[in-house]
């Protein structure tokens, strides 16, 4: 069991998948910045985040559900939870679907956060959930996704992952991988190719400008 | 690198700010006078009596816009922001190596050496670009100087030695600052450096311009999450934003000091444009300080070459990186601070 103030938010997951350093400077260093994917992100949330609820027989669907997990310490949102009745109104299935943007990228981040979501909702109800799905906008259709003894020990790994990097309050060092930090968000924030390996040495690039700045006079660019 | 936004300077007294959907519309004696899409600002600055609604205020906090009131002459008075951000541990951390005097030592090093090598820039630039209109022998004596002092700073022993140099290199540097003015010399004339109240059209001009880039610098600071009040070579004092003026220290010359001077030697400001008040107080009127502020904002936008970071970036985001690298390098990921020096 874990204390309500250490609850991981899901969408930790994907960060900490993607690279541990951005995990931790959103999550631990509390910086954020907004970029063209991330506010697309938000747009497209705001259709689906609004607590509301659709229900027909045998079926109800729960928007923008709030569900945690006390025994893996998560906690977030889900876009749509689908809950199946038989007639005596017992839930038969639960089925959490994600909204996402753009096409089927069979990605794990996707699969993974769903699987949170799946493990918060198995807690909740107390049931076993053996699917989720993937609603891709760009291609309007789900995509079914099962929730697997592999997926699950993926995800209670990254948790576990998560638990270690936050208790040291450390932000690991910064890899600089260009197909990766090109497109991050967080890359000014995180000053990957400054601060990996290279970024040691203040002492000698102080002495260098020094040094420069005394006897390179002719270095000085035209005045502005 | 990020993309460098518009600062909206208000200056119109009676002005009223509110938000609009996404935009901030700015009224003028009840009419729309203005209005601008919010996710283009990365500040907004209000001089005198400028009223701005509480949602304005709201939404610029969630957004991580600073909005920052100033007094008609630019004496700093609020600044409103949104919950605290950036982190506790980094905080933390700030404050614990901030009473490490060894760390002090080595941050006011590097500070004050990139402070003494961009003074002293200026003042050879000054040498090159008008020889035959400048006091050569006086600049290059005091250029001389500087660059002994500079040379010295490496041995310093503690913050203090650091200080007592910078307070020398700052006045070499201020007591030639008169013959860096070219043209309208006896209209601008320069003698020495005062603050409360700037005494001379030279003083009003720096003075101003200083606030102004003390607001760009604060907001960095508090944009990387670090507190801008506790520094390294300024020792706290309440109400004072020491990380702040540290970090401006490396700026006031190469950025400030040269656009108050193109401004005189390019007559764009001339004396007709400053009242003195009853103690003796220089203040400048609404059309010279329009003149400065659109200058400033153009300033920000003239890309430079960061030596450390091996990039160019706009001025403007000098500060952003300057800040970020002083995060960096109190979590760690550097094993110094890198202070700026112009090229």
């Amino acid at each position: 069991m874990v204390d309500e103030d250490e609850l991981i938010p899901i969408s930790a997951l994907q960060h900490v998948l993607f690279c541990e350093r951005q995990y931790a400077l959103i999550h631990l260093e509390r910086v954020w910045e907004e970029n063209r994917f991330t506010a697309e992100g938000n747009i497209l949330h705001e259709r689906v985040d609004i607590e509301h609820h659709e229900s027909r027989r045998n079926y109800k669907a729960e928007y923008g559900l709030a569900i945690r997990s006390l025994s893996f310490g998560l906690i977030g949102k889900a876009d749509v939870v689908e809950f199946e009745k038989d007639d005596a109104g017992r839930i038969v299935s639960i089925v959490p679907v994600e909204f996402k943007r753009g096409k089927n990228k069979e990605e794990d981040p996707d699969r993974v956060q769903l699987c949170a979501q799946a493990l918060c909702l198995e807690e909740m109800f107390d049931c076993e959930i053996s699917e989720g799905q993937l609603y891709y906008l760009g291609e309007h259709r789900r995509r079914s996704v099962e929730i697997s003894e592999q997926l699950r020990e993926k995800t209670s790994g990254l948790i576990e992952r998560i638990r270690i990097i936050a208790a040291s309050g450390a932000t690991p060092e910064a890899v600089y991988e260009r197909r990766k930090c090109d497109r991050c968000s967080l890359f000014d924030l995180c000053m990957p190719k400054t601060v990996d390996g290279g970024g040691k040495n203040v002492a000698r690039y102080v002495q260098n400008q020094i040094r420069k700045s005394l006897h390179d006079e002719d270095t000085c660019k035209e005045d502005v | 690198m990020r993309k460098l936004l518009n600062t909206l300077y208000v200056a119109t007294q009676g002005s009223y700010l509110r938000k609009e959907g996404e935009t901030v519309v700015i009224e003028q004696g009840g009419e729309k006078a203005l209005q601008l899409p919010i996710h283009t600002l990365g500040g907004i600055v209000a001089f005198g009596n400028v009223l701005c609604s509480p949602f304005l205020l709201g939404f610029c906090a969630e957004r991580d816009i600073t909005v920052s009131f100033l007094s008609e002459h630019g004496r700093f008075l609020a600044a409103v922001r949104g919950p605290v951000s950036g982190n506790v541990l980094l905080r933390r951390t700030q404050y614990r190596q901030a009473d490490d005097p060894r760390v002090t030592r080595d941050v006011a090093k590097n500070i004050i050496e990139a402070k003494l090598a961009n003074s002293r820039l200026v003042v050879n630039r000054a040498i090159r670009d008008h020889k035959e209109r400048v006091d050569d022998s006086a600049l290059s004596d005091a250029a001389a100087q500087i660059a002994r002092y500079l040379q010295q700073l490496e041995r310093a022993k503690n913050a203090d030695e650091v200080r007592g140099i910078e307070g020398i290199g700052a006045a070499l540097y201020f007591g030639v600052f008169n013959h860096l003015i070219v043209d309208q010399k006896h209209d601008f004339t320069f003698s020495e450096r005062n603050r409360r109240p700037p005494l001379d059209e030279v003083n009003a001009l720096l003075s101003f311009t200083y606030t102004l880039l003390a607001h760009d610098v604060r907001s960095a600071l508090e944009t990387v999450g670090l507190d801008p009040a506790v520094g390294f070579l300024h020792r706290d004092r309440p109400g004072r934003p020491g990380l702040a003026l540290d970090l401006m220290e490396e700026f006031r010359s190469v950025i400030a000091d040269r656009l108050v001077l193109s401004l005189i030697n390019r007559r764009q400001v001339a004396k007709s444009g400053f009242k003195r008040a009853e103690n003796g107080a220089v203040i400048m009127d609404d059309k010279t300080r329009k003149t400065l502020l659109v200058e400033y904002q153009n300033r920000k936008q003239t890309e430079v070459f960061h030596p450390y970071i091996e990039e160019k970036i706009p001025i403007g985001l000098l500060f952003f990186v300057q800040a970020n690298l002083m995060a960096r390098f109190l979590r760690g990921d550097l094993d110094g601070y890198p202070s700026f020096f112009w090229r």
